[in-house]
């Protein structure tokens, strides 16, 4: 498969996911100046984490409006897969292509550690090799992750089942005290309604080897080549 | 011309830092204090004298870039 990463001026994960992508899982994928109008040709696009343009004004608030950001929406709206990592989530929001928005965590502090996660359902290009009982031990690293949405959008995310991940405790259970940044609801993730567009805090890349401590990030990667690699046009080739 | 824009969390939104001023308030002993919310505010310089063009110009780029609608309301006069 070909992947885009993009590449604004403040991302940092960006390496970190052309190596899992390149070096990990043997796909291959390149970087994207965020100036381009083109993603030529790309099977996914990885928007990821890191603080474009220093997070002012809001984070991903000016991110939102380069260049790549058009052909991303373009490509979205073809049912490409685009997958947003932290700011890259935050980017997404901004930018419309997702409900709701990412706000200073409730405890006014830079969370950095790791989190415990529970994958809501295996129906999304994001989660197709995620087993529902799994727990998924990730890293998170914002200061901006508290996701909130008005009741309503919030009650059309649950209904239309676009809440893929939310924070739980080792255990499994969505408690209070596994919600690192007061996300409503412990989401930690969601997808938009026609399910090819997803964010989620927490750093997939950062754990997708067993050299990290874990690998778990490696099936969030997996279950979208799964996807590609099933789809129809792909089948037909 | 100027425009002056404030940017505020929308009620709905927690606003933890707004908390923390309004406990920090308290502890150093200022009573009567209710909630205090915590925003944003802008100036920007703007050519030319039509009023009425930079009020409609300053609208849109509040509701497109300056504020987040989806947590944020703003407010702005021009002078």
């Amino acid at each position: 498969m070909n992947f885009a990463v993009l590449q604004f001026p403040g991302s940092n994960c960006d390496q970190d996911v052309i190596h899992v992508l390149r070096n990990v899982l043997g796909h291959s994928a390149r970087l994207l100046w965020h100036k381009e109008s083109s993603l030529g040709a790309v099977d996914a696009v990885v928007v990821p984490g890191g603080f474009s343009y220093g997070d002012y004004l809001r984070t991903g608030a000016i991110a939102r409006f380069s260049p790549v950001m058009e052909a991303v929406r373009g490509f979205a709206a073809n049912g490409g897969l685009v997958l947003g990592i932290c700011n890259g989530f935050q980017i997404l929001c901004e930018s419309g292509l997702l409900p709701g928005a990412l706000i200073r965590n409730r405890s006014l502090q830079f969370r950095c550690e790791h989190t415990f996660l529970k994958t809501a359902t295996a129906d999304s290009p994001f989660t197709n090799r995620i087993a529902a009982d799994k727990v998924m031990r990730l890293p998170i690293a914002h200061g901006e992750g508290c996701y909130f949405a008005d009741e309503d959008t919030l009650a059309a995310l649950k209904a239309k089942n676009q809440v893929l991940w939310r924070y739980v405790s080792a255990q499994g259970e969505p408690t209070e005290a596994a919600n690192p940044n007061g996300s409503l609801d412990n989401i930690a993730g969601i997808c938009n309604e026609a399910r090819n567009v997803a964010g989620l805090m927490p750093h997939p890349e950062r754990a997708s080897e067993p050299i990290l401590g874990c690998a778990d990030g490696r099936l969030i990667f997996e279950s979208m080549i799964h996807a590609l690699t099933n789809r129809p046009e792909a089948k037909a080739a | 011309m100027k425009a002056k824009i404030i940017i505020t969390p929308k009620k709905a939104v927690l606003d933890p830092q707004g908390k923390t001023v309004q406990n920090a308030l308290a502890h150093i002993g200022y009573t009567g204090i209710g909630a205090v919310h915590v925003g944003k505010y802008l100036e920007i310089e703007l050519a030319g004298g039509d009023r009425e063009g930079a009020r409609k110009q300053i609208d849109e780029a509040c509701h497109r870039i300056q504020s987040n609608t989806v947590i944020e309301d703003y407010r702005f006069e021009i002078e």
